[in-house]
C-alpha cells in the first residue's frame, strides 16, 4: 500500500518536472526568434476572437446579476447611488479577471487539450517533425503567445460587457441615464484598479495554454485518451488559475499597496 | 551541436558498390522493458527500393522512425546519406529531415487544411517559391497521385486509398531523395494498392528516389524491393534479394515469402 502511495506520488512528482520543464521552454522560446507569426496570429483569431461572443455575453450576465445583489444589499443603507461605482470596482479588480480566466480555461484549455490530443494520437505531430518543422515552436509556443495576448484583452471584454450589464439592470430598476451611469462607475477607478489586475490575466493565459498544451502533446491511448486530455486540461488549468489568482492577489496588493485599498 | 558525417557504401544487387543512403548502425531500442529492436545493422544504397518484412509488433514501424529521427535509439548510430541523424537535433535535424519524405500508415494529413494545403505546407516551408508556382507544383503533385480534382476538399471527407494518396503527394512535396513509407497497402483494396506500388515505383526508376518500404504485403515487397529484411522478435531473420529469402532455411521467413497475404 505504501509502496504504492510511493510509486504515484514519485509518478506525479516526475510529470510535475515535465511540466515545469515545457512551460519553461515555451516561456523561452517566445521570447526567441524564428516568431511563428502567421501561424499565431490564426490562434489569436481561433482562441481569442472566437472566444469573445462567450466573454462577452457572459459579462453582460455577470453585470446584470451583480447589480441586482449590489442593489439589495446597498439598498438597505440608503446607498444605492454606489452601485455603479461599486459593481464597477468589482468587476475590474476580481470578478471579470477570474471569471474571465474560469471561462476560457473551459472553452480555449478543452480546445487545446483536444486538438493537441486528436493531433497526436492521428501521428500529425510527428508528421510535422517529420517535415523539418518544429512542432514544439509550431504548435505550442504559438498557442501560448495567443493566450497571453487574448486573454487581457478578452478580460477587458468581460469588464465593459458586465458594467453594461449593470446598466440594463439599473435602468430597468431606475431608469438612471447611461451618462449618470458610466459617470459614476468610472468616479473611482483609476489605473492601479485596472492595469495589476488585467496583467495578472497574461498569467493565467500562459498557465492555460501550457497546461492544455502539455496534456495535450503528451496524449497516449488513442481516442479514450484525447477525451481524458481535454477534460485534465480545464481540470487544471482552472485550479492552476485559482491558485494563481491567490498568489498574484497578494504580489498585486505588495506592489501597488494603494490597489488594496 | 558537433556534426558527424560519414559517407558509407553499399553493395546493391549485381555487386554494384553504391553510396549509402541509409545505415543502421547497430541500433537497439527498448519500450520499457520491451526489446523491439536488438542490433539490428542494415544499409541501404541509394535509388535502391529496399523493403522491411516481418510480423506484426516486429519492430518494422520503430526502424523507420529511427531513419527520420523520430525515435532515438538506446545505443547504436543511424545514418542517413553521411549525417548522423540520431545525434542531431534542432537545425542540422531539420536540414536532413528535408531531404526526407515519409507516408504514414494514417497519412497523418493534417485534417485543418485542405488536401491542397497539406501538400503545399512543405513547399511553403522550405523553399522561397512564389505562391504561382507552388499552386502549379501542388497540383503536378495532385495529378501523379490522381487527386487533381480534390484540391479543396479537407481531409476528412477522403477515402481511405485517397488519404494513403494524398499523404503520398506530401511526402513528394519537395522530390525528396529518400521516401519513407510505412505500410502502403495497409487498409487499401488490391487495385489501389497496385496503383500506390505503382507510384512508387515509378519514382525509383524515373526519379531515382531511394524508397524505404515497410510493408506485410509480399507481392508490393516484391515489386519494389531490390532488397529484403525480415525482422522477427526485434533481430534481422533475414536479409537479401527475394530470391534469397525465398530460399532462406529459416521455415518462417519461407513461409512469410510464400504467403500471398495483401495488406
Amino acid at each position: 500500500m505504501l509502496e504504492l502511495a510511493r510509486s504515484r506520488a514519485a509518478t506525479h512528482l516526475a510529470s510535475v518536472g515535465e511540466f515545469a520543464v515545457f512551460a519553461g521552454n515555451a516561456a523561452r522560446q517566445s521570447l526567441v526568434p524564428p516568431f511563428e507569426l502567421q501561424e499565431t496570429v490564426r490562434q489569436l483569431y481561433e482562441l481569442g476572437l472566437r472566444s469573445a461572443p462567450l466573454i462577452a455575453a457572459s459579462g453582460l450576465a455577470v453585470g446584470v446579476v451583480l447589480s441586482m445583489h449590489t442593489r439589495a444589499s446597498l439598498e438597505r443603507f440608503g446607498a444605492e447611488s454606489m452601485i455603479p461605482a461599486g459593481l464597477a470596482m468589482a468587476l475590474v479588480r476580481e470578478t471579470g479577471p477570474l471569471t474571465a480566466g474560469l471561462l476560457l480555461s473551459g472553452r480555449i484549455g478543452a480546445g487545446i487539450g483536444a486538438e493537441l490530443g486528436a493531433m497526436r494520437v492521428t501521428e500529425q505531430i510527428d508528421a510535422l517533425e517529420a517535415s523539418a518543422v518544429d512542432a514544439f515552436r509550431y504548435l505550442v509556443v504559438t498557442r501560448v503567445v495567443a493566450c497571453v495576448i487574448a486573454v487581457p484583452i478578452l478580460t477587458t471584454i468581460m469588464n465593459f460587457a458586465g458594467i453594461l450589464g449593470g446598466f440594463i439592470a439599473e435602468r430597468a430598476a431606475t431608469g438612471m441615464s447611461l451618462g449618470l451611469y458610466f459617470e459614476r462607475a468610472f468616479s473611482l477607478i483609476n489605473a492601479t484598479d485596472y492595469v495589476p489586475a488585467t496583467m495578472k490575466t497574461m498569467v493565467f493565459g500562459f498557465l492555460i495554454a501550457t497546461v492544455s498544451s502539455f496534456l495535450g502533446f503528451n496524449t497516449t491511448s488513442g481516442t479514450e485518451g484525447v477525451g481524458r486530455a481535454s477534460t485534465r486540461a480545464v481540470v487544471l488549468s482552472s485550479i492552476s488559475i485559482i491558485v494563481a489568482n491567490v498568489v498574484l492577489v497578494r504580489l498585486i496588493f505588495f506592489l501597488f499597496p494603494e490597489a488594496a485599498g | 551541436m558537433t556534426m558527424t558525417v560519414e559517407r558509407h557504401t553499399a553493395s546493391a544487387a549485381g555487386g554494384e558498390e553504391r553510396e549509402c543512403a541509409v545505415r543502421l548502425d547497430h541500433v537497439t531500442k527498448s519500450f520499457g522493458s520491451r526489446r523491439v529492436l536488438d542490433d539490428i545493422s542494415l544499409d541501404v544504397a541509394e535509388g535502391r527500393g529496399f523493403v522491411i518484412l516481418g510480423r506484426s509488433g516486429t519492430g518494422k514501424s520503430v526502424a523507420l522512425r529511427h531513419i527520420v529521427g523520430l525515435v532515438r535509439p538506446d545505443s547504436g548510430r543511424v545514418f542517413v546519406r553521411g549525417d548522423e541523424i540520431s545525434a542531431l537535433s534542432g537545425e542540422p535535424l531539420a536540414r536532413v529531415r528535408r531531404q526526407i519524405g515519409f507516408l504514414f500508415q494514417s497519412a497523418a494529413l493534417f485534417d485543418s487544411i485542405s488536401v491542397g494545403e497539406n501538400v503545399a505546407f512543405p513547399m511553403r516551408r522550405h523553399t522561397p517559391w512564389p505562391e504561382a508556382e507552388i499552386r502549379d507544383r501542388v497540383m503536378a503533385k495532385l495529378q501523379s497521385v490522381g487527386l487533381d480534382q480534390d484540391y479543396e476538399k479537407m481531409p476528412g471527407d477522403l477515402s481511405g486509398g485517397m488519404r494513403k494518396r494524398a499523404g503520398l503527394a506530401r511526402a513528394m512535396a519537395l522530390d525528396p531523395a529518400l521516401l519513407l513509407v510505412d505500410e502502403p497497402s495497409a487498409g487499401l483494396d488490391p487495385i489501389t494498392c497496385e496503383e500506390i506500388d505503382e507510384l512508387l515505383l515509378g519514382l525509383k526508376q524515373q526519379q531515382g528516389t531511394t524508397l524505404v518500404v515497410v510493408t506485410h504485403n509480399i507481392p508490393s515487397a516484391r515489386k519494389l524491393g531490390d532488397e529484403l529484411v525480415m525482422l522477427h522478435e526485434g533481430r534481422i531473420a533475414a536479409q537479401g534479394p527475394v530470391q534469397v529469402l525465398e530460399q532462406s532455411d529459416d521455415p518462417l521467413v519461407r513461409a512469410f515469402m510464400a504467403s500471398s497475404h495483401s495488406g
